[in-house]
C-alpha cells in the first residue's frame, strides 16, 4: 500500500508532467509565429490590403502592389465551404450519433476517416472531376467544393464526438415530455453540445483554411481582383495559402515577405474566426 | 453558431458588393469591352509572364486582363489538352502522341511557341569560395552520380587550380518535385555522358542516384544554404536574386562559360526547325551557356476548336497579346532575371502566328497586319 | 456542468409549452420521418464521396494499375519516370507508414496530456488561450511549416540532435550507423517531428470534449473515496473518456497519413529503399505532390493517380482495423442504448 505522501508526490509529478507537455507543443508554435511574424510585418501597409498583385515588376520597381483581391477571395472560398460543409457534417454526425443502431452507420464512420485521410490535392482533383470539367472553367465555386470535401470528414467526426458526450438521459427527458426526436435532437442536444460543435468546425475551418494544394485545380488563382462579382464564383479566384506558396517559391525577396505576410493575415483571418465563433456562442448563456 | 452564418453570410456580400462596385469605375459599356485570357502553365516562366500581363493590362487601360497561374508544365500540357485554358506553358515540348492527337481531334495542329528562355545553374556552398568554380559536363555527372564525395576530390581541383578546396565532403541536393529546371539539368547530363542517360536519363523527374530531394526552388536554396559543402541546381534568375554561389561551366565548344542573360541568349542561337520542338542544351553556339531551353507557349492552330475561346474577339487578343509578348514584351526580361528569345525563335513565332485561325479564317495574318499598320501610323497617346 | 442546467432550463420552457397545446401525432411523426431522411441522406452523401473518391482514383490510374497489376505496383520497389518507365509502390507505402504510425506515437501522449491540463488542472483564462492556439496549430498552413523547417528546424535538428547521436555511434556502436543514416537534417525524423506536431490538435480537441463530458457525480465519488486529483483522473475521467480518446487518435492518423505540403518539403525524398533514420525518404502524399504538376508521360501520371488509389486502399484497411479496435476496447461513454 503506498503512503498519501507517495501519492502526493506522483500527484505532483503528474502534475508537472502535464505543464511540460503543454509547453513542449505550445513551443514550436510560438517560434513558428514569431518567424512568421518577424519575417512579414515589413510587408503589411495600405497597399497590401488595397492594392491587387499585379506582377513582380510592381515589387521590383515600388508600384504598390498588394493581395486584396487574395483576401477576398479567400473570405468567398472559405465561407461558401464552409456553408457547403456544416450541414453535411452535422448530419453525418447526427446520423451516427443520435441514429446509432443505422445499418449504415459502421460503413459510414469508416468511409469517412478514410476520406479524412486521402491528401488534400485529391480532393482537389476530385472537386475538378466533379464541377471544372462539367462547368468548362476554374472556379471559385469549385474550389469551395474542393474545401468543404477537406472540411466534411473532419465535421462529421467531431460532430459524433460532442453529440455523444451529451449524457443520453437528456434525450430521455425530452422524449418523455412528448417531444419529436427531431426536436429533442435539434433543440435540446445539440445546444448542449454547442461547445464540441463549434470547436469542430473551427477545426475544419482552420485546417482547410490553411490548404492549397486543392485549390491548384480548382479555384486556381488570379492576380487582379474579377471584373464582375460574380466572377468571385464563377471565375478564377485567388486564395491566401496558394498565393503564399507561389510568392514563397518566387526568386524575388519582396515576394518572399509578402507571402510571410499573406500568411499572417491567414492566421489573423482564423484567429478572428475562432473569437467571433466563440463569442456567439458564449452569449445564448 | 447556426445563427452566426446568415449574419456573416451578408457582411461578406456587402465586402464584395462595396470592394467590386468601387473597382468597377468604368462605365458599364466599356465593362461589356473588356476581355479575360486564361493561360496555365510552367512554373518557372511564370514571373515573366504576368509582368508581361501586367504590363499589357495597363498598355490596354484595363481592357485586356490576362491571368496566369503556375501549376506545372504537366499541368499545363493537360489543361492545354482539357481546352479549359486558352494558352498551355511548358518547359517540355509537347510529345509526337500528343501532336497526333490533337491534330485528329481539331484538324490543326497544337503550336509549341517559344516566348522565354530557362536556363540553370550549379549552385553549392563551400565556405571560402565565392561564386565561379568551372565545372564540366563529366564532372556534374561525376558529382551527380555519387563518384565524387569530397570538394577536394583532383577532378574538381584540374578544372579550379587557383582555389583553395577543402577537404570536406560534398552533399547532392537535387529538385524532388517535378520540374522544369530539373528537365533541362538531366537533359544536358544526359548529352555530355551516356551512362547518364542510359542509368537515369532525363525527364521532370528523374530516379536519382544520390544526394538529397529539396522541394522547389527554395526547397533546394535552403537545403544548400544550410549544409556545408552541398551542392545542387537552381534556375540563374534564383541563385542570383538570392545571392547563391554558382559556377560556370565549359560548354560543348571548349569555352568556360560564365551564366549570364547574353549567354543564355546566345545558346538558343542556332538552327531551329520550323516547329521549335528542340532541345538545345549542351549547345553547338560557341558562347552559348550548355544548360539552358525554351519554355514554350501552347496554343491551337485552329482557335475555334479550343472550347475555353468562345468567340473571335477572344481569339484575336489572345494573338494580339502573343505577339506583343515574343517583341515588346521581352523588354521586361532582364528586370526579373530572364534571358530575351533570340531573333531566330522570334522569327519561327511569328511564322506560327500567321497561321492561326478562326473558323478557317486567317485571323493571325490579319492582327500582324494590323500592328504593321499601326507601327507605321502614330499612336494614340498612352498606348505605348 | 453549465451546459446541463442550461438544457434543463431549455426542458423545462419546452414542457410548459407542451402542457399548454401538446404536438400532433401526425406533426411528431412526419417531422422525425423527414428528419432521419434529411440526416441519412446527408450521412450517405459522404459514403458517396468516397466512393466517388475511389472510383476517380482506380479510373486515372487504371492504365498504370493493368500494365503492372496491382499487387506488383504495391510491391515493386522501383520508380523511374525517365528512363524504364517502371513504377512501384513499395517505398513510399513504407515511408507513409512509418511516419505516420511514428508522429500518431509521438503525440499521443502529449497531446492528451494537453487536454487533461486545460480540461482539469489550468484555470479559465488559461484554459481557452492554451485551446485556441492549439486549434491555431491546425490552421498554420503547411507551406509554413515546411518553410520554417527548411530553414531553421531541419538544421537545429542536425547540429544539436541528430549529429551528437551520430558521433556517438560512429565511436559506440557503428552498426548503428546504417540504421541512422546520414544526418543531414532533411529526412524521415524530420517530417516525423513536424508532422507530430500538426496532428495534436485532432487529439486534444476530442479528449477535451470527451473529459468535460464526463458526469460530476462521476469524479466525486472517486474524490469521496480520499483519492488525489490524478488519482480521479486516472480512474475516474480518462476510463470514460476512452471513446473520445481513440476518435480522436484515428482522425490524427487520418491527418498523418494524408498530410503533404509539410512533408514533402522536409523529408529529403529519396524514392528508393531502404530508408533510414535521419536519412531521407518518400511518402505517398509527397510523391504524389511533388511529381503530378509536371508529369509528362500518362503512364507517370497514370502511376501517381495509382499511388492514391492505394493510399485509399492502406487508409481503408487502417481505419477498418482501428474501427474493429474501438468496438473491442471503448465502453461507449454513458450510452444507455
Amino acid at each position: 500500500m503506498k503512503t498519501l505522501l507517495q501519492r502526493n508526490i506522483r500527484d505532483r509529478i503528474m502534475e508537472s508532467l502535464l505543464v511540460l507537455s503543454t509547453i513542449v507543443v505550445l513551443l514550436p508554435l510560438i517560434i513558428i509565429l514569431v518567424h512568421v511574424v518577424v519575417n512579414g510585418i515589413s510587408a503589411l501597409n495600405w497597399d497590401f490590403f488595397t492594392q491587387e498583385l499585379g506582377s513582380p515588376s510592381r515589387a521590383l520597381q515600388g508600384r504598390p502592389t498588394g493581395l486584396v483581391h487574395t483576401i477576398l477571395g479567400t473570405l468567398v472560398v472559405d465561407f461558401l465551404a464552409l456553408f457547403l460543409a456544416v450541414p453535411i457534417g452535422f448530419g453525418a454526425g447526427i446520423m451516427l450519433s443520435e441514429f446509432p443502431d443505422h445499418k449504415l452507420n459502421p460503413t459510414l464512420r469508416v468511409m469517412n476517416d478514410t476520406l479524412n485521410g486521402m491528401p488534400a490535392i485529391l480532393k482537389g482533383l476530385l472537386a475538378f472531376v466533379l464541377i471544372v470539367k462539367p462547368m468548362g472553367t476554374f472556379s471559385g465555386l469549385a474550389g469551395a467544393v474542393a474545401l468543404a470535401f477537406v472540411m466534411i470528414p473532419i465535421i462529421a467526426r467531431t460532430t459524433e464526438s460532442a453529440l455523444m458526450s451529451i449524457p443520453w438521459s437528456i434525450r430521455e427527458a425530452g422524449l418523455a415530455i412528448g417531444l419529436p426526436r427531431w426536436r429533442v435532437v435539434l433543440s435540446t442536444v445539440m445546444p448542449a453540445a454547442r461547445f464540441g460543435l463549434v470547436t469542430g468546425t473551427l477545426i475544419a475551418f482552420a485546417r482547410a483554411a490553411g490548404e492549397a494544394a486543392p485549390l491548384l485545380f480548382t479555384s486556381f488563382g488570379n492576380n487582379y481582383l474579377p471584373n464582375h462579382w460574380l466572377g468571385m464564383l464563377l471565375g478564377p479566384v485567388d486564395t491566401l495559402p496558394q498565393r503564399l506558396y507561389s510568392l514563397a517559391i518566387s526568386p524575388y525577396s519582396h515576394w518572399h515577405s509578402m507571402g510571410w505576410a499573406a500568411a499572417i493575415v491567414l492566421l489573423v483571418f482564423v484567429i478572428v474566426c475562432f473569437g467571433t465563433a466563440r463569442y456567439l456562442t458564449r452569449q445564448k448563456h | 453558431m447556426i445563427r452566426m452564418k446568415p449574419a456573416l453570410t451578408a457582411a461578406l456580400i456587402a465586402i464584395l458588393a462595396v470592394s467590386c462596385g468601387g473597382n468597377g469605375d468604368s462605365p458599364g459599356e466599356q465593362r461589356r469591352d473588356r476581355v479575360d485570357i486564361l493561360g496555365a502553365g510552367a512554373t518557372f516562366p511564370a514571373p515573366l509572364i504576368t509582368a508581361m500581363a501586367d504590363e499589357y493590362r495597363d498598355l490596354t487601360r484595363n481592357r485586356v486582363t490576362v491571368n496566369y497561374q503556375s501549376i506545372g508544365s504537366g499541368g499545363g500540357i493537360r489543361q492545354f489538352i482539357e481546352q479549359t485554358v486558352m494558352f498551355g506553358m511548358s518547359e517540355a515540348f509537347l510529345s509526337d502522341e500528343v501532336m497526333n492527337n490533337v491534330e485528329q481531334a481539331t484538324g490543326g495542329r497544337a503550336f509549341n511557341m517559344p516566348i522565354t528562355l530557362a536556363d540553370v545553374v550549379p549552385t553549392y556552398n563551400v565556405p571560402g569560395v565565392g561564386s565561379g568554380l568551372v565545372f564540366s559536363g563529366e564532372l556534374l555527372v561525376e558529382i551527380f552520380m555519387g563518384d565524387i564525395t569530397r570538394w577536394n576530390h583532383a577532378r574538381i581541383s584540374e578544372l579550379n587550380p587557383d582555389v583553395d578546396l577543402p577537404n570536406l565532403p560534398l552533399t547532392v541536393v537535387h529538385r524532388s518535385d517535378g520540374s522544369g529546371t530539373t528537365n533541362v539539368w538531366t537533359s544536358y547530363l544526359s548529352r555530355v555522358s551516356d551512362r547518364w542517360r542510359e542509368r537515369v536519363g532525363f525527364a521532370t523527374s528523374v530516379n536519382w542516384p544520390t544526394g538529397i530531394g529539396g522541394n522547389g526552388n527554395e526547397g533546394v536554396a535552403g537545403a544548400v544554404q544550410n549544409t556545408t559543402g552541398a551542392i545542387g541546381y537552381n534556375s540563374f534568375a534564383y541563385a542570383l536574386l538570392n545571392n547563391m554561389s554558382y559556377g560556370s561551366v565549359i560548354n560543348a565548344a571548349g569555352n568556360i562559360i560564365e551564366p549570364s542573360f547574353e549567354a543564355t541568349t546566345e545558346a538558343a542561337n542556332i538552327e531551329l526547325p520550323d516547329d521549335t520542338r528542340i532541345l538545345f542544351t549542351n549547345t553547338p553556339a560557341e558562347y552559348g551557356y550548355p544548360i539552358a531551353g525554351f519554355a514554350w507557349m501552347l496554343i491551337y492552330e485552329n482557335l475555334d476548336a479550343n472550347r475555353a475561346i468562345s468567340n473571335r474577339r477572344e481569339a484575336k487578343e489572345l494573338i494580339n497579346f502573343l505577339v506583343w509578348s515574343i517583341t515588346e514584351g521581352q523588354e521586361l526580361s532582364e528586370l526579373l532575371g530572364f534571358a530575351r528569345l533570340p531573333e531566330a525563335a522570334v522569327e519561327k513565332s511569328i511564322q506560327m502566328i500567321r497561321q492561326l485561325k478562326w473558323n478557317g479564317e486567317l485571323i493571325g495574318q490579319q492582327v500582324l497586319d494590323e500592328q504593321d499598320l499601326l507601327s507605321s501610323v502614330p499612336r494614340p497617346e498612352n498606348y505605348l | 456542468m453549465t451546459s446541463d442546467s442550461d438544457t434543463s432550463n431549455n426542458g423545462n420552457k419546452e414542457a410548459r409549452e407542451l402542457l399548454r397545446r401538446p404536438p400532433s401525432a401526425i406533426y411528431r411523426w412526419l417531422g422525425d420521418r423527414i428528419f432521419a431522411v434529411v440526416v441519412v441522406v446527408l450521412g450517405m452523401s459522404i459514403i458517396a464521396l468516397a466512393a466517388a473518391m475511389a472510383y476517380v482514383l482506380y479510373d486515372e490510374g487504371s492504365l498504370s494499375l493493368w500494365q503492372f497489376g496491382f499487387w506488383d505496383f504495391i510491391r515493386g520497389t522501383t520508380w523511374d519516370p525517365a528512363v524504364q518507365l517502371v513504377f512501384g509502390a513499395l517505398p513510399f507505402l513504407f515511408g507513409t507508414v512509418v511516419t505516420s504510425v511514428a508522429a500518431l506515437l509521438i503525440s499521443f501522449f502529449p497531446a492528451i496530456a494537453v487536454a487533461i491540463f486545460t480540461a482539469e488542472y489550468a484555470p479559465r483564462w488559461l484554459a481557452s488561450i492554451i485551446d485556441n492556439l492549439i486549434q491555431l496549430i491546425a490552421a498554420v498552413p503547411s507551406v509554413v511549416i515546411g518553410i520554417w523547417g527548411i530553414f531553421v528546424l531541419a538544421p537545429w535538428m542536425r547540429d544539436h540532435v541528430y549529429m551528437p547521436i551520430f558521433t556517438w555511434a560512429e565511436t559506440s556502436y557503428p552498426a548503428l550507423l546504417p540504421i541512422l543514416g546520414n544526418p543531414m537534417g532533411y529526412g524521415m525524423a524530420t517530417a516525423t517531428i513536424v508532422l507530430s506536431l500538426m496532428i495534436v490538435p485532432y487529439t486534444t480537441a476530442l479528449t477535451k470534449d470527451a473529459i468535460k463530458s464526463v458526469p460530476v457525480e462521476q469524479r466525486e465519488a472517486s474524490r469521496a473515496l480520499g483519492a488525489t486529483k490524478w488519482e480521479v483522473i486516472r480512474m475516474a475521467v480518462l476510463p470514460y473518456a476512452r471513446g473520445g480518446i481513440l476518435a480522436g487518435a484515428i482522425l490524427s492518423l487520418g491527418r498523418a497519413i494524408g498530410e503533404t505540403m509539410a512533408v514533402a518539403m522536409l523529408i529529403g525524398n529519396k524514392n528508393t529503399l531502404p530508408f533510414s533514420i535521419f536519412g531521407a525518404g518518400a511518402t505517398m502524399p509527397s510523391v504524389i505532390v511533388n511529381e503530378f504538376r509536371e508529369a509528362v508521360e500518362s503512364l507517370h501520371l497514370s502511376s501517381l493517380m495509382a499511388i492514391g488509389f492505394t493510399l485509399f486502399i492502406i487508409a481503408l484497411v487502417v481505419n477498418l482495423a482501428a474501427a474493429y479496435m474501438t468496438r473491442k476496447f471503448s465502453i461507449k461513454g454513458g450510452q444507455v442504448v
